[in-house]
């Protein structure tokens, strides 16, 4: 109850501030348009802003133990701040490097780019690297067992870490970072595979939909539809344990399996986004032009539909990728995903979730599990903010 | 000059592109009193739009107001703040857009929308705002007035619905009103009766409006005087009657040329000869109803066959079932005494080569993603099976022939190019595959007057130089005039009139015909005056239609 008094009697000074501020503002610019139309709302918001920035900065600045208690609290914000500046810090440079050296093409792609896009293919390129080079970078193999448990992340040995573990090692003694790093070439590399598949029989379906239409489209859209009215996740998971049955002992063969689920799966949306976008491209008059000259189904889909529909569709692949990504992550981490022990990030987290408890009083235990997820999560960003960049663009362009 | 209703001084407006402020209009003045109608006439881009906007201290997005003063009535529209441009707009000032089908609400009933300004302004109560309403419906001539109003936008027609949006923008009595081509979207038939009803609306109540339009007739019907734009600068400014008469500028001259251009008439066809396409009493349907009923008409050697018509009356859908997209139900096709199959998935290479099309819209005729180079290329490659250095030599001739520059343009994508550029490349991609017969489907009347004119020109050359045949579909009965050789009338999905195009344009006419040939504005400032006195206001446009 106090604090709801504390949250109310905060808002209404705020809102008396912003008034007092867009007056003194108006008195002080001698009424310019700005600051006259300015709605109070808006006035609000700036307020708002001015009071959480102030907030942060004091909170960084608190201090990170008090007699000898570890605050978390402050503990992980200031790791969450330091992380965002120094990631945009990273891509600054990052653009900047790229907008003096290489053609002149990419040095113009570079200069009207938005921070947020240079971050994310800054770490695309990073995790695709990463992924690739994995076996000449981590310091270990993913399923070495190397002796000591549970060492802790930060290689500091008076809180229980080891400097030949820079992150420390999980419960049976495996490096993380080499199992994290590992786990990049896993998780990444099935899920772009899985995707791609996903595209290619949702997008030539959906093509093939588009233009045929008839009994054939109605087709394929019911049993589209019948696929997509299952939950996906609990569909898969259900999939994947039958699946996991007929494999049996052949670990690798539960993979393959998974690839192909997932991509059936996923298909079905992209499939949905490729009929739509080719109905509306179907309709054009060059379409018409084509089918008039005599032009087969082939030359129609990928000639003529598939550079006009590039845009969405690569769009969707971002964002499908993210998703199946995720989907890999989570059928790790219930269990039927993955097998060990192949490093994966789902399996990582789930396997060291328990840490999670200590976070409170010992943020470097607890940040072993936060590493893998928080690898899931910068993906996902970066993936998310390159995609939003090409929308962005080409739908710019079409004006 | 205490009468001046409207002042713009030396107004200044840029878009951003590219980072960048970019000049759109360069500092125009416009002086406007009471009950004064001034027309704006220019090509696309000239800045007509923006400056009616502006004249609301209104810009679209992107675009700012950059220098200069837009006086309403002692108040500068620039400057004023958010509550009393609200106060005006609506108010005082009132829109009428170009396409009255975009700009309703489609989930309200036209009453609603109409009441919605007065009611806000505090002009009127909602009822009196809707007996208003159908007061003004009954003054613009609409049908059954008392009840047009509580029908959504969908259940009433292009020409109805531009009536009803100048009844809206009326509700408050404004001061001014803008007009942006109001009349541009609609058939010849429903423009005369909307011009009709705008002028006389506008007189009424003594209304002030600036009224933007490429037409010139139909600017020379509405305005008091002219102000004439190119690329974002006056080029001169005058009264109706002294602007046509005597225009002073080059630029002005030009568009007043525009509608001279006519082809001499040809010799009369030899009637043994057999014709290159031949339509044998045709009916088709969309589904189980009939849109084109026993349609018969021959296309000769070399010849051009407009055929004329109102939108519906199917005109693209004889072009279709020529092309056999669609198949007809009964009739048949012949070309050059040959029977055609009648879906085009049944013909071959030859055939499918031998008729072309060129479509109205040229932005959605050629593929976005595909440079000209390919677009003209792949019928090249197609049909005449040349490759690599051959194919491009021949490219760079059609390029040559639509008079393009072939080292320029080869590489370009369609959205580097202008309207009238992109006809001519939808042009060169019909003669790639070296036809004898070519289907032009209203290719004009998507572009400027002179741009327009440049490509019935050069139509008329490639017909002279190739002996190509042309359909040519329209509704433009000036562009008949221009370039056909005979002239078939469609109306309601049949052949009304058939002829050469002389005995068209000579009376005695079918009635339909005359209504049409009767519909065309003119650049006579008085000749809607004459023709609402010569027929009396229920014998013009869609009303006289209907009678038929």
């Amino acid at each position: 109850m106090n604090a709801l008094i504390w949250i109310i009697g905060g808002l209404i000074a705020m809102l008396g501030a912003a008034w007092v501020f867009r007056l003194g503002a108006q008195k002080a610019t001698n009424n310019k348009p700005y600051f006259r139309d300015l709605p109070l709302g808006v006035a609000f918001g700036y307020v708002f802003a001015a009071v959480a920035l102030t907030f942060s900065v004091w909170y960084f600045f608190q201090p990170r133990a008090v007699e000898g208690v570890p605050q978390a609290g402050v503990i992980f914000f200031r790791w969450a701040v330091i992380g965002i500046l120094g990631f945009a810090a990273a891509s600054w440079v990052f653009r900047t490097v790229f907008r003096t050296i290489g053609t002149e093409g990419s040095k113009k792609l570079f200069r009207s780019m938005p921070l947020t896009a240079a971050f994310g293919i800054m770490m695309i390129i990073i995790y695709a690297f990463v992924s690739i080079f994995a076996g000449l970078i981590a310091p270990y193999g993913q399923e070495e067992i190397l002796g000591a448990a549970n060492v802790v992340a930060g290689g500091d040995p008076a809180l229980g870490g080891d400097p030949e573990f820079p992150l420390g090692t999980d419960q049976i003694g495996r490096d993380i970072l080499s199992r994290l790093i590992y786990g990049a070439q896993n998780t990444v590399g099935i899920a772009f595979v899985t995707t791609c598949l996903a595209f290619l029989l949702g997008g030539t379906l959906g093509f093939l939909a588009a233009v045929l239409g008839g009994w054939l489209d109605q087709l394929l859209s019911r049993m589209v539809d019948a696929l997509m009215a299952i939950p996906s996740l609990i569909f898969s998971l259900l999939l994947m344990t039958i699946a996991t049955a007929w494999a049996g002992s052949e670990a690798w063969l539960v993979t393959i399996y998974m690839i192909f689920i997932i991509a059936v799966i996923d298909s079905t949306r992209v499939f949905r986004l490729s009929r739509a976008v080719g109905q509306s491209i179907v309709v054009m008059d060059y379409i018409e032009a084509a089918k008039l000259r005599g032009e087969g189904l082939g030359y129609l889909i990928f000639r003529e539909i598939l550079p006009n529909a590039l845009a969405p569709l690569l769009a969707e692949f971002g964002l499908r990728f993210c998703f199946v990504f995720l989907t890999i992550a989570s059928l790790s981490f219930l269990g039927v995903g993955i097998q060990p022990p192949k490093a994966d990030w789902g399996t990582m987290v789930r396997d060291l979730s328990q840490f999670i408890n200590f976070a409170s009083f010992a943020p470097n235990v607890a940040v072993t599990p936060l590493l893998a997820a928080g690898a899931i999560a910068l993906l996902t960003v970066a993936v998310n903010f390159v995609v939003d960049w090409m929308l962005h663009k080409s739908s710019g362009l079409k004006e | 000059m205490s009468d001046l209703l409207l002042k713009i001084r030396d107004l200044k407006i840029e878009g951003r592109s590219d980072e960048t402020w970019n000049p759109i209009i360069n500092g125009i003045d416009v002086d406007l009193k009471k009950g004064e109608v001034l027309g704006m006439i220019g090509e696309s881009g000239a800045g007509k739009s923006t400056v009616g906007l502006a004249s609301m201290g209104y810009t679209r997005d992107g675009v700012r107001i950059s220098n200069g003063s837009v006086v309403f009535d002692g108040v500068d529209l620039v400057t004023a703040s958010a509550a009393v441009k609200r106060d005006l707009l609506g108010k005082r000032i009132a829109y009428v857009a170009q396409s009255a089908a975009a700009s309703f609400n489609p989930a309200h009933k036209l009453i609603d929308q109409h009441s919605e300004g007065p009611v806000q302004h505090g002009v009127s109560s909602r009822t009196d705002s809707e007996q208003d309403g159908m007061e003004l419906y009954r003054r613009l001539r609409l049908p059954n007035p008392d009840e047009i109003g509580f029908r959504y936008p969908h259940q009433v027609s292009g020409g109805q619905l531009q009536r009803a949006m100048t009844a809206m923008a009326m509700a408050c009595r404004p001061d001014l009103i803008i007009f942006d081509e109001p009349t541009t979207a609609l058939d010849v038939t429903t423009q005369i009766e909307v011009l009709a009803s705008i002028r006389d609306i506008v007189e009424q109540f003594d209304t002030a409006a600036i009224y933007i339009t490429h037409d010139l007739a139909v600017v020379a019907q509405m305005a008091d005087k002219i102000k004439v734009l190119l690329k974002g600068d006056e080029v001169e400014e005058a009264d109706t009657r002294t602007m046509l008469s005597s225009p002073k500028e080059e630029y002005t001259k030009s568009l007043w040329a525009v509608r001279s251009f006519e082809r001499p008439a040809k010799p009369a066809i030899n009637v043994k000869a057999t014709p290159v396409v031949s339509i044998h009493n045709v009916t088709a349907a969309y589904g189980t109803v009939d849109v084109l009923h026993d349609v018969s008409f021959d296309i000769h050697a070399g010849r051009t066959v407009a055929v004329v018509g109102e939108s519906g009356s199917g005109k693209s859908t004889t072009a279709r079932c020529i092309t056999g997209l669609l198949p007809p139900r009964i009739g048949h096709i012949e070309f050059d005494g040959q029977q055609l199959p009648l879906d085009y998935k049944k013909r071959d290479k030859s055939q499918l080569r031998q008729a072309q099309m060129i479509y109205q819209m040229a932005d959605t005729a050629l593929n976005p993603r595909k440079s000209i180079g390919e677009t003209i290329g792949r019928p090249v490659e197609f049909y005449m099976g040349l490759t690599g250095k051959e194919k491009r030599k021949r490219v760079d001739e059609l390029l040559a022939e639509i008079e393009l520059e072939p080292t320029e343009y080869f590489h370009r994508l369609p959205s580097e190019l202008s309207g009238g550029q992109k006809q001519r490349i939808g042009i060169a991609r019909a003669l790639a595959a070296e036809p004898k017969f070519i289907i032009c489907d209203e290719v004009t009347s998507a572009l400027d007057q002179l741009v327009a004119e440049g490509i019935l020109r050069l139509l008329a050359k490639l017909q002279d130089e190739l002996g190509l045949s042309y359909m040519f579909i329209t509704h433009d009965l000036a562009t008949v005039r221009s370039i056909a050789d005979e002239v078939v009338v469609m109306k309601d999905g049949s052949v009304v009139e058939q002829g050469p195009k002389l005995d068209m344009f000579q009376p005695p006419h079918h009635p339909y015909t005359d209504l049409l040939l009767s519909s065309v504005p003119e650049m006579d400032p008085d000749w809607l005056t004459n023709l609402l006195q010569e027929r009396g206001v229920d014998n013009i446009g869609d009303a006289a239609v209907d009678k038929m």
